[in-house]
């Protein structure tokens, strides 16, 4: 699980603004029932990837759960669906 | 000995664009056929294309590493958990509360209800994008 450090000099490296949380009691993981358990290095728990688009009310509008780790939501899909929401 | 060394040469340059996979089928495409070539030519003329020993070996290593790669994209990438209990469209989105890279505590209702910079209004949505992390 990446550090508030780690995350830090990511964004910084690479230009991103929005927020990045840090869960190394992977607490929302487990909520989200993401929990990968013990692929990341040194057999630590990790996040598989998804992606949720939640609408103002806290309603998930659109998901986006792979079946493939290297395969990921692209960002004109989200845009799309983002569009939608009111 | 060009066909040989150029093989195994093109072979090495794989794991490296494995996030493109087709390029990758069409590179491991060409060459499993200067593969296929490059073993006959050792078996029709020995002495000048390396032997018939070090031909099948560079050929098998050559099928291997393309196995290897085929297993990781079909197969090994794919071993994730199903995540059968996460929120699906309709349903609320569990609230949480996390760290920024501020260690500021940040929750979903939070980002749902406070104002983005340069703007009065809650925002339409929040995208949650879930990462593996290690970067």
């Amino acid at each position: 699980m990446d550090s508030p450090e780690e995350s830090r000099d990511l964004c910084k490296k690479a230009g991103y603004t929005y927020p990045f949380l840090s869960d190394p009691d992977t607490d929302a993981i487990r909520k989200y029932d993401l929990l990968h358990r013990g692929a990341g290095v040194d057999g630590h728990d990790i996040a598989r990837p998804a992606e949720f688009l939640v609408d103002a009310s806290g309603v998930v509008r659109w998901v986006n759960l792979t079946d493939d780790f290297r395969v990921r939501a692209r960002p004109d899909q989200i845009l799309e669906q983002a569009k939608l929401l009111k | 000995m060009l066909a040989i060394p150029s093989y195994v040469l093109v072979f090495v340059k794989f794991p490296v664009t494995r996030d493109v996979p087709w390029v990758n089928f069409l590179i491991f495409a060409a060459g499993l056929l200067l593969l296929v070539s490059g073993v006959r030519r050792a078996f029709r003329q020995p002495e000048q294309y390396g032997g018939k020993i070090a031909g099948p070996i560079l050929g098998a290593l050559g099928l291997a590493l393309a196995g290897f790669f085929c297993f990781l994209v079909f197969y090994g990438t794919k071993q994730i958990p199903a995540a059968a209990g996460a929120p699906r469209v309709g349903q609320k989105a569990p609230d949480f509360t996390l760290v920024d890279t501020s260690h500021q505590q940040v929750s979903l209702a939070g980002l749902l209800s406070e104002p983005l910079p340069n703007s009065q209004t809650p925002p339409k949505g929040v995208l949650l994008v879930f990462y593996r992390g290690y970067w």
